[in-house]
């Protein structure tokens, strides 16, 4: 793999509350590579939209980054000043957001939007931020975009607007895009354009995506690999071909097999009984142990670190090779 | 063509049309649920003074216009399509909670909407119940769980398990004693009827919908998007609990959902809906393996593909159109790969359990297209 355009390591988010301090995100550490698009798929609650605005500096007091670090090409972006952190946001990464009603301003027209966008992140003059404009709604596929441009955003269907917002977000060529549940609010079939879409623009513009969503399916069909959340935690994390045909983690198990197909009518799904921890209450030990069918005494006192099984990481004591613990631990590379 | 269902025609009707025999179609089952030209018309004109000045006229949604299907007792009936497509109008006429414009649902033979008697009526409303979207907003806060899940015994002045002919007001003892047991059924404690809502998670919260629902003795149970407010792992087991409880109960379903796995895996036929229509039924397995209206086939299409199999796809176009200014002909026609100069000004009846005028010249026209496309 060549140098890691995003790496965060033991990323570890806090919320302040009356009774202590909550731990929303533990030890969440994962390369990116330039051009790759991860996709990071949870229940609600696991922590994967919080991964996103940790990333990208949006966390909301009373949350707060407690630990760990997030490098962009190398450089720390977790200890940022605000106004520093707002140069980057924008500029180098990008954010597309579930609902687009609520990311475009209702009141301005769309290319006013963007040419305001692409003024504040780029040299260009006015005309020549208007004419990129245009081509950016060309590439996220908006009909006779000369005429729309000039639209405001009540004008344009679900589908219209979230590739308005693309087009935002891809505005200043940021190396990094965050997506988080870019296709939930749209119907299956604009869904599936949606992602054509991304995944089209991550590859010819070099852009890593970070593609947080419910959905393992809109994964498998976009992402390169995959990082599996639970309760906060990565519970897996590797090559999305891998993880979903022969996932490790018995979490990840239950989860694929949770999952209705179009393939047939089996009798039942397989379930994993009970639901995730609140955060107040995550058990000692490994935070899926009290609902893992393969648990035991380890898992109940000591927590997993992820560790290494051939080219994955699977947050799971199964795994551990009790021979060689020390070196297994060191899978951050 | 046979009709399959001397107890359907019994009351104020005849069949209008025959039943085709499906695939299945071997012994004769007892029909529970007719629908038949059902409509709802939504007036979304702007107010009178506005029309007056910029001279508009009156504006009419057409949120389901005219369909008609029947539903076996103890089968499920899936109900997919895209937002706007008049599934949540369609499930609410069914119960009786909106009234139709035009048309009639029929439960075992009894118009609801139409009898004169009472009791009939009440009998009817007793044996269907809904589920809905969601479970955070469909349960009282301020009540509990107990009383929740006792409201219908208690609207319905049901003993302890017996419909009908029980004294009006039960003993307490005996309703409390059946929440606790409807609470077990769905996989509660019956000690959880001491609490309230808030205590629950989503998907605990959609059993003790679930346990309300059952608690007038349903053979009938609309369920709107039950699962699509859940997460996957909460969904399967709701989805298991309902296939449980059906099996159990010989309950029948009306599924209604946006979600094609989910349809595939829980209903025994399938009804895909267009901008208000019925564009195509089937049984499950034959609907999935060869659809035939071309919509039928792009949803099919666009799912994202979990087995990462690689298949063959059309790529999709455009978006639902406006209901309210739906298009000409086939509703279907400008997203339509196949379109020809007919479906731009015929609309195409629903005949041979299908829309399309292709799919009528041609029964099987769509999975030979598609088989040549593929090779």
């Amino acid at each position: 793999m060549n140098a890691p355009l995003l790496s965060v390591k033991d990323l570890r988010v806090e919320f302040a509350t009356r009774r202590g301090p909550l731990t929303a995100l533990d030890g969440v550490s994962f390369d990116l590579a330039p051009g790759e698009i991860l996709g990071v798929v949870g229940e609600s609650g696991a922590g994967k939209s919080l991964t996103g605005l940790a990333i990208i500096g949006l966390l909301d007091p009373p949350g707060r980054i407690a630990g760990g670090e997030i490098r962009l090409k190398g450089e720390r972006i977790d200890n940022l000043p605000p106004e520093a952190m707002r140069r980057i946001r924008g500029r180098r990464i990008g954010m597309i957001f579930q609902d687009p009603l609520t990311s475009l301003n209702p009141l301005l027209r769309v290319g006013d939007q963007l040419v305001e966008t692409i003024l504040t992140h780029t040299s260009l003059t006015p005309r020549g931020a208007r004419e990129r404009a245009i081509a950016l709604l060309t590439e996220v596929g908006i009909p006779a975009p000369e005429r729309r441009i000039d639209g405001y955003p009540h004008e344009f269907s679900g589908g219209m607007r979230q590739r308005v917002v693309i087009a935002l977000a891809l505005c200043a060529e940021p190396a990094l895009v965050i997506a988080d549940e870019p296709t939930t609010a749209l119907d299956v079939s604009v869904q599936a354009q949606i992602i054509a879409v991304l995944k089209r623009l991550a590859r010819e513009h070099h852009a890593a995506v970070i593609l947080i969503t419910h959905d393992m399916g809109v994964i498998a069909e976009t992402a390169d690999r995959v990082a599996v959340m639970y309760a906060g935690r990565i519970a897996e994390i590797g090559r999305v071909g891998e993880v979903v045909r022969d996932p490790l983690h018995p979490y990840a198990r239950g989860l694929m097999a949770a999952i209705p197909t179009l393939e047939g009518r089996a009798t039942r799904l397989a379930q994993i009984p009970g639901a995730m921890p609140r955060l107040s209450a995550i058990p000692p030990g490994c935070a899926f142990n009290p609902r893992c069918p393969n648990v035991f005494d380890r898992c109940r006192i000591e927590r997993p670190p992820p560790l290494a099984v051939g080219e994955r990481r699977a947050a799971c004591w199964l795994y551990d090779r009790g021979d060689a613990p020390a070196p297994l631990r060191e899978v951050v590379s | 063509m046979t009709s399959r269902s001397p107890e359907a025609l019994v009351g104020t009707r005849t069949s209008s049309r025959g039943d085709k025999m499906d695939a299945a179609g071997a012994e004769p089952r007892q029909r529970l649920v007719e629908v038949e030209h059902l409509r709802r018309i939504f007036d979304v004109s702007k107010p009178w003074i506005t029309r007056l000045l910029e001279h508009e006229p009156r504006r009419h949604l057409k949120a389901v216009d005219g369909l008609d299907f029947k539903i076996d007792r103890g089968e499920t009936l899936g109900i997919v399509g895209e937002s706007g497509s008049g599934k949540s109008t369609l499930a609410r006429m069914v119960v009786g909670l909106l009234r139709p414009s035009d048309g009639r649902v029929f439960i075992e033979g009894i118009d609801m909407a139409a009898t004169g008697d009472p009791a009939a009526r009440r009998d009817v409303r007793r044996r269907m119940q809904m589920i809905f979207q969601d479970p955070y907003a469909s349960l009282n806060p301020r009540w509990r769980v107990g009383d929740i899940v006792a409201e219908p015994i208690h609207a319905f002045g049901l003993g302890t398990g017996q419909p009908n002919g029980e004294p009006k007001k039960p003993p307490k003892g005996a309703i409390t004693a059946r929440a606790g047991e409807l609470l077990r059924l769905v996989g509660l404690d019956p000690a959880d009827a001491r609490k309230y809502p808030h205590e629950f998670s989503g998907g605990q919260r959609q059993r003790i919908a679930i346990a309300r629902a059952l608690a007038s003795n349903p053979d009938f149970i609309v369920c709107d998007e039950p699962t699509s407010a859940l997460d996957v792992s909460i969904q399967a087991q709701i989805l298991n609990l309902m296939r449980d409880l059906q099996e159990k109960l010989g309950l029948t379903y009306l599924l209604i959902t946006h979600n094609l796995a989910v349809v595939r895996h829980m209903a025994t036929r399938v009804g895909v809906m267009y901008l208000g229509r019925l564009v195509e039924i089937a049984p499950t397995a034959e609907l999935f393996a060869r659809p035939r209206h071309p919509y039928t086939r792009m949803l099919l299409d666009a799912v994202p593909d979990l087995a990462m199999s690689g298949r063959a796809r059309t790529p999709v176009g455009g978006e639902v159109p406006n209901p309210i200014d739906p298009p000409p002909g086939c509703p279907f026609h400008p997203r339509c790969p196949k379109v020809i100069a007919r479906c731009r000004t015929e609309v195409p009846q629903f005949v041979d359990d299908v829309a399309c005028h292709l799919a009528h010249d041609d029964r099987n026209w769509l999975a030979r297209e598609g088989a040549t496309a593929r090779g």
